[in-house]
């Protein structure tokens, strides 16, 4: 497999009144064309900032991030970022929030598309509902689709399930699994969800506490689907946890 | 379910009944007071209400009305048009926020009623005062509330904007825009209750029409306070009214994610 997300040495520190604040420090680390690769941290690590910094929101002190073998100088439609929060557009209908970024068809070819994405998460019927209508869960689905509408070559996932109830956050785990089979993708996602990225991903790393660096790399050889309660993926997890020192 | 539509009219009925019920008493105790009093000269409500009729029938009430609603939405629309795009630039650049927000801080705070010395200064006694006073007392907070909205807008969003790279065009139309509509419809309501207020008090001095014309005029020509009161029931009840349309922009679905469920 090709190389799609090569990161090379970065550092990232805040300036605060104490002096600046190392939050990632040296990290390099290399995304496969159609991987899917997890990071997990404890908390505060600095994988928000690390993720920022990838899908080329923030620029890092040090260091480069090549996409495609060209530098990363910003963001850009190629590569989604869905993140813990959501950003679906709370003043369009769910039709008009998926349209957005679409350019250069005609607007019914652009509302077809919408709603070819907005059937694909399970939300038919929901065409023409605003935001404030509908659930958490739901709110996520419109969030994924309106990033695979733009049929990107790379989804960015910090943390996209967190604000979930433990039922749906499984729910939506099986969900993109179900639409990752059906279009491929590269994944970047970032969890601190051990369970999450074994369930998950093809390779998941380990990030260390602050300033944060990539502390352990284990491979998933576990074939979809994937039973959480089968003892590769109990070991896995086990292995896992004690990485981050529990 | 017939449970709930009992509730709701229930709602309803409680919602129009007891004010319904204040207004009447307060009309009452206005009543039985002049009556006791055998003023000459302040009015019943019975005699407010058959000057209000006179004034209705010769036509002149509404000609009142209008020109006191015209000057307001002359003024106001003059202020929304200077205000909206000025609002969203400094909302949007840092350096013009700092630059200009003081100057607008300063001016906000002075009350339309002291530029009438001004307004006649440079526009004389005609329409153009009050318009300009209008224009004062929106223009303001008009700026300041868009500015603040734009200020406000969450990372979150603007950031989702740029990640699907969209033109400048788009994201002023399609997220700044709609962003602060919320913002903008409510400075819109504070400030079209500001102006209706500065509009009465600016036809008060030398105008030929108005309402505020109307209240100094009834007086003037033979102490109809028969007349001054009927105009400021009016006065209020056109204030209500306003109030009342834009508080159905607010209803609008998408502006309604802003002043929660």
């Amino acid at each position: 497999m090709e190389d799609k997300i090569v990161v090379d040495n970065i550092k990232k520190g805040f300036a605060t009144d104490k002096g600046t604040l190392d939050v990632v420090s040296d990290l390099s680390l290399t995304l496969r064309d159609g991987e899917f690769l997890a990071i997990v941290g404890p908390s505060g690590c600095g994988k928000s900032t690390l993720m920022k910094i990838i899908a080329g929101f923030e620029m890092p002190d040090e260091g480069a991030i090549k996409v495609d073998g060209l530098a990363r100088k910003g963001p850009n439609s190629k590569g989604i970022l869905i993140s813990q929060h959501g950003s679906v557009f709370p003043w369009m209908t769910v039709q008009e929030n998926l349209m957005f970024g679409l350019d250069g068809i005609t607007e019914s070819e652009k509302a077809d598309l919408a709603d070819h994405y907005t059937a694909m998460v399970g939300l038919k019927g929901f065409e023409k509902s605003y935001p404030h209508e509908l659930s958490g869960g739901m709110l996520k689905r419109v969030e994924i689709a309106r990033a695979l509408v733009m049929k990107p070559e790379i989804l960015y996932m910090d943390e996209p399930f967190s604000a979930l109830d433990a039922l749906m956050n499984l729910r939506m785990r099986t969900e993109l699994l179900r639409i990752l089979e059906e279009e491929r993708h590269t994944v970047l996602l970032i969890t601190h969800d051990v369970e999450e990225a074994v369930h998950l991903a093809d390779r998941i790393m380990v990030l260390s506490p602050r300033p944060t660096k990539i502390q352990a790399v284990f491979e998933v050889n576990i074939p979809h689907p994937r039973k959480l309660s089968s003892p590769e993926a109990q070991e896995l997890k086990e292995a896992i946890l004690r990485e981050l020192g529990l | 379910m017939k449970n709930q539509k009992k509730s709701f009219f229930a709602r309803k009925r409680g919602k129009i009944l007891a004010p319904m019920v204040v207004l009447g008493l307060v009309i009452a105790v206005w009543w039985i007071t002049v009556v006791q009093s055998e003023s000459v000269i302040f009015p019943t409500p019975w005699q407010v209400v058959t000057g209000a009729m006179e004034l209705v029938e010769d036509g002149t009430l509404l000609e009142h009305i209008t020109s006191s609603l015209a000057r307001v939405a002359a003024g106001f629309l003059l202020a929304l048009v200077v205000a909206f795009p000025l609002g969203l630039w400094i909302g949007r650049v840092d350096a013009a926020y700092v630059t200009f927000n003081p100057l607008f801080q300063i001016l906000r705070p002075i009350s339309p009623i002291a530029w009438i010395p001004l307004a006649i200064l440079w526009f004389g006694v005609g329409n153009m005062s009050p318009v300009f006073l209008i224009f004062i007392a929106s223009v303001f907070p008009m700026i300041v509330q868009t500015a603040s909205g734009v200020h406000t807008i969450e990372r979150r969003y603007l950031r989702a904007a740029e990640n699907f790279g969209v033109s400048r065009v788009k994201l002023y139309r399609k997220v700044i825009i709609p962003a602060v509509l919320p913002e903008i419809i409510v400075g819109m309501r504070i400030t079209l209750g500001v102006a209706w207020l500065v509009v009465v008090a600016a036809e008060m001095i030398a105008l030929r029409s108005g309402l505020g014309f109307l209240i100094m005029d009834s007086r003037n020509a033979g102490n109809r306070y028969d007349l001054v009161i009927a105009a400021m029931v009016i006065i209020g009840l056109i204030g209500l009214m306003l109030d009342g349309i834009t508080r159905l922009l607010e209803k609008m679905k998408s502006v309604r994610w802003r002043y929660g469920r």
